[in-house]
């Protein structure tokens, strides 16, 4: 709250305005309001099912929504031509939930594909590019290795070197870490830590990793039954009083996190 | 009654969106064809797919058609003891009708099923997402080779398959039953007009064309498939479905075209 008190916030990058979608006859979406700001890490929590990547796809303009807008840059998505839309998309890199590389091709042609297709740059050039990421990823061992005889940790991080390979100025992360076991969970948040740190890019991220998440975030917004019931820097999420938020903490961290109340009930029952 | 009223209705509907789909397809693969940025390796690597590695089997079927032909012919011009027609009947019935009709069959049963396996993979594993996230058209780069390939390689794999057939049938008939050789070139000669070719020409052009576009448009919407196009299970069953409809579609063209020029 103080940080957010003191300085201007940084400029919205993505916003989401009312925006609803049906999948059948499931209401997935019933109104989501969301701000993403520029250079900031906005994680998206909530349980499985909720519809939280479906969030990230109406970001990327892959779903339109039946109602509400989508606005990235300032533009509404839902009025651009197909061409428009891909000189956004230029900006975004994307990691998905298993990664989407092409089994067809080696690390290094998937790395590469975004600037052979992409942009004019030459063959060394792009040689430069793919290695300078491959190494930020701790990947330059396996340039001629096929997806398919990578472990999924790996792979993970040939895509997070291929969604960053045009420096891209937003990143979305559809759970990066699901299906990895706890070293191999810590390893994608320390590259994705310093390619950000590196590449100053706006970072979504899908995940359920709570409360290791946190860590990362500047803010956190919970989507429950179709809304987001809150967006709030970590450290005030964790002590919320809205009943959803509140419920949340205390099935995925305990209760002693929930609350100031609570921890000192606790050690005062501690005590006696 | 009212449940199958409903049902038709589902069905209309289905049967309705999924054309009006595979026109939508066919027009944006189309277009992508001119748009800017157009890369000529893709579209050779994939007329080495379709065609280059599709030869040995065409010369095959080609060879054993142009056979059959020349025995069968044999034994029923023999009856009416006009032999020196095999030539002519062999050519015209290579040229106009089974030339493009069977290339086009063992493409789809090579090549066909390949493709739409492979688009209908990346579909599922969010490969095609992931080239759209990357403002990489996939229609550009996945389409647009494989379609531009498939009508340039089919009428050249239809003129093997005919030359071929026509050796195959002077094989039969000239070396095992002895007809005239003379008899049976020329009566080709004197047969078999431009119109006849022009015909072949035309029907392996669309059968090219219908058929990488069936196929691929199959796997690329594996996932709004009706009965669920997940899984490996879904891929294998609406690889199944491309072949049967785009063999089907061959067939049912094969018959229009030929009603509208003859």
């Amino acid at each position: 709250m103080s940080a957010t008190e003191t300085q201007p916030l940084p400029p919205a990058v993505i916003e989401l305005i009312g925006v609803k979608k049906r999948f059948g006859r499931q209401l997935v979406l019933r109104g989501v309001d969301l701000t993403v700001r520029e250079g900031q890490t906005l994680v998206i929590v909530g349980a499985s099912g909720q519809g939280k990547s479906v969030i990230i796809k109406h970001m990327l303009g892959l779903v339109r929504p039946d109602r509400g807008t989508v606005r990235v840059f300032g533009r509404d998505l839902g009025a651009l031509r197909r061409g428009e839309l891909n000189d956004i998309r230029r900006d975004f890199g994307v990691l998905f939930q298993n990664a989407a590389l092409f089994d067809s091709m080696t690390v290094y042609d998937n790395v590469a594909l975004p600037l052979r297709e992409r942009t004019a740059q030459n063959e060394s050039e792009i040689r430069a590019n793919v290695m300078e990421k491959l190494v930020m990823m701790d990947m330059e061992k396996a340039v001629d290795k096929f997806p398919a005889q990578l472990s999924g940790g790996m792979r993970k991080r040939v895509g997070l070197a291929r969604a960053v390979v045009l420096n891209p100025k937003i990143v979305f992360f559809d759970e990066p870490t699901t299906g990895l076991d706890v070293n191999k969970s810590n390893e994608i948040y320390r590259l994705f830590y310093r390619s950000q740190q590196q590449l100053g890019y706006t970072a979504v991220i899908v995940s359920h990793d709570v409360p290791k998440i946190f860590k990362l975030a500047d803010e956190v917004a919970l989507l429950e039954e179709g809304v987001i019931q809150g967006c709030l820097p970590p450290g005030e999420f964790q002590l919320s009083k809205q009943p959803l938020i509140k419920a949340f903490v205390v099935e995925t961290m305990g209760h002693l996190y929930s609350s100031d109340e609570e921890e000192s009930g606790f050690y005062a029952q501690a005590e006696s | 009654m009212l449940a199958l009223l409903e049902k038709l209705g589902y069905e209309t509907l289905w049967l309705l969106e999924t054309t009006g789909r595979m026109g939508l397809f066919l027009v944006r693969a189309l277009v992508s064809i001119f748009g800017k940025s157009f890369k000529l390796f893709p579209v050779v690597r994939q007329i080495h797919f379709i065609g280059a590695r599709s030869v040995f089997v065409i010369l095959f079927t080609g060879a054993f058609t142009g056979m059959v032909l020349g025995l069968q012919g044999y034994y029923t011009l023999r009856k009416f003891g006009s032999e020196g027609f095999l030539g002519s009947a062999v050519a015209l019935s290579l040229v106009r009708e089974l030339g493009p009709v069977l290339t086009a069959l063992m493409v789809i049963g090579r090549a066909g099923s390949a493709m739409c396996a492979e688009v209908g993979i990346m579909r599922n594993s969010e490969q095609i997402d992931a080239l759209e996230c990357m403002a990489i058209d996939p229609y550009r780069y996945l389409v647009v080779p494989k379609l531009l390939a498939g009508i340039i390689v089919l009428p050249l794999l239809t003129a093997i398959f005919d030359v071929i057939g026509v050796f195959g049938g002077y094989l039969i008939g000239v070396g095992l039953f002895g007809v005239n050789e003379g008899a049976y070139f020329e009566g080709m000669y004197a047969s078999v007009v431009w119109a006849d070719v022009e015909m072949g020409l035309v029907k392996s052009l669309v059968f090219g064309l219908l058929l990488v576009w069936i196929c691929t448009c199959k796997g690329f919407f594996l996932h709004l498939e009706q009965s669920g196009g997940f899984g490996a299970e879904g891929v294998s069953r609406t690889t199944t479905d491309a072949v049967v409809l785009s063999s089907v579609s061959v067939l049912v063209w094969d018959y229009l075209i030929s009603a509208i020029m003859l």
